[in-house]
């Protein structure tokens, strides 16, 4: 019975794995198979895969490397500009001290001009002034002497022009 | 066993699934004769060339679905060979990759129901474990010479009990073919005719049928994983045994 393992209707009869009238067979078809799918992955499947792994890889090391790249041009580009601003701000405040020290000038000058001035003018009036009241003491002593030699005609006495000036001279002092 | 049994209730022949049968006629097995192997190997063979040949025939940068997939087995295989033979495993990638795909994607299809499972025959599987074999024996007698005979004298053993343990070394080295296939081929088998069992049952019961269906449902996601944690087992452990012909480091 276990002499002939496959039945007529494909019936097992004990284990089909160990009837061996079959083995050349599945070995035959079995090496033809692996060659086959040996020279497939071989010529064709892996060589291709392992081509796409390695462009992925070497695109995504190409992009983050470019990444990089564009990031420290960013840094630059923003340390560019804050030296830019720095610069100017330093140059404005330049500008601004300059100014102010040419305005504190032509001011210092200004005052300086117009402080003579006003020395001047005040000096002048100062003159006048003196003028004024030395030609006014005149007029009072002229006058208090001409009072007199009326106040003298007028009480019938008879004005000495010495005396009365005399007089008026010493009571103008007093 | 499977006598005429015609009329009687319950008939189950778990192993009918396994059987190998000429595609056309009814004649003798010859070594040529196109059999459901053929078939079975040939779909095998097709589902590869889609998987990785036609999924990625784009090549695009941003992968579509299937490239994806194919990119996922190659990176999975290229790591396992890297981190378990070494650089120098590399060189064999296409030839693991080979056993990887034709392993896995022969266990999966067996899983079509009124498919065929190439890999349940320990025809198949002993070949595949016996060129495994034999690839890292002549690999490692060509790299090393004599000096590959040195990873059954473990030096770091006391002396005492190197010649033992040279022995118990060189009898697990020849029995790995024997328990590289038995392993694939056993579990494949099993889990089908498991299944077949259950079906069995199913035709035979009725209303409460539902019970088997349900256990072969839950069977078939376990032969799922199965199916793929064997095509894993048999490459990593391809690729620990060739660590051995072409590495320096000791296990």
């Amino acid at each position: 019975m276990a002499t002939e393992a496959t039945g007529e209707a494909g019936k097992a009869v004990g284990m089909p794995q160990l009837d061996f009238s079959t083995w050349p067979n599945q070995i035959f078809w079995l090496l033809v198979t692996l060659v086959v799918i040996y020279f497939v992955l071989s010529k064709i499947a892996l060589p291709r895969i392992g081509a796409v792994l390695a462009d992925r890889k070497s695109t995504i090391t190409n992009d983050l490397a470019a990444a990089e790249e564009l990031k420290q041009k960013a840094v630059s580009a923003e340390k560019a500009y804050n030296d830019a601003l720095a610069n100017a701000r330093t140059e404005a405040a330049k500008i601004v001290a300059q100014a102010k020290a040419e305005i504190q000038k032509d001011l210092d000058a200004a005052t300086a001009q117009a402080d003579a001035e006003i020395a001047a003018r005040a000096a002048e009036s100062e003159k006048s002034i003196a003028v004024i009241r030395d030609g006014a003491a005149a007029a009072v002593s002229e006058v208090a002497r001409d009072v007199a030699d009326a106040l003298v005609v007028a009480l019938g006495g008879k004005a000495d022009a010495a005396t009365v000036t005399a007089a008026v001279t010493s009571r103008l002092k007093g | 066993m499977a006598t005429e049994e015609h009329g009687s209730g319950l008939q189950i022949h778990p192993m009918d699934q396994f059987v190998v049968k000429p595609l056309f006629g009814d004649g003798p097995i010859e070594w040529y004769t196109p059999t459901n192997v053929t078939l079975w190997m040939g779909i095998a063979i097709l589902a590869m060339v889609a998987l990785l040949v036609l999924s990625t025939r784009r090549r695009a940068i941003v992968p579509s679905r299937g490239q994806s997939v194919a990119e996922m087995l190659y990176g999975f295989i290229h790591k396992m060979v890297e981190d378990v033979a070494g650089h120098e495993g590399l060189k064999f990638f296409p030839y693991i990759m080979t056993l990887f795909m034709f392993v896995f994607l022969s266990n999966i299809l067996g899983l079509i129901p009124m498919s065929f499972t190439t890999t349940s025959h320990i025809a198949v599987t002993a070949v595949l474990a016996l060129l495994v074999f034999l690839t890292v024996t002549i690999v490692g007698f060509y790299r090393k010479g004599v000096g590959f005979l040195s990873m059954f004298w473990v030096s770091s053993a006391p002396l005492a009990l190197r010649p033992i343990l040279a022995v118990i070394e060189l009898i697990s080295y020849f029995v790995r073919p024997l328990s590289h296939s038995i392993r694939l081929g056993g579990n494949l088998m099993a889990g089908h005719a498991v299944i077949k069992v259950f079906a069995g049952f199913a035709g035979a019961m009725g209303v409460a049928s539902v019970v088997p269906i349900a256990a072969i449902v839950a069977i078939y996601g376990l032969e799922l994983l199965v199916a793929s944690v064997q095509a894993y087992v048999f490459t990593i452990l391809t690729c620990v045994y060739l660590r051995d012909a072409v590495g320096d480091a000791h296990h």
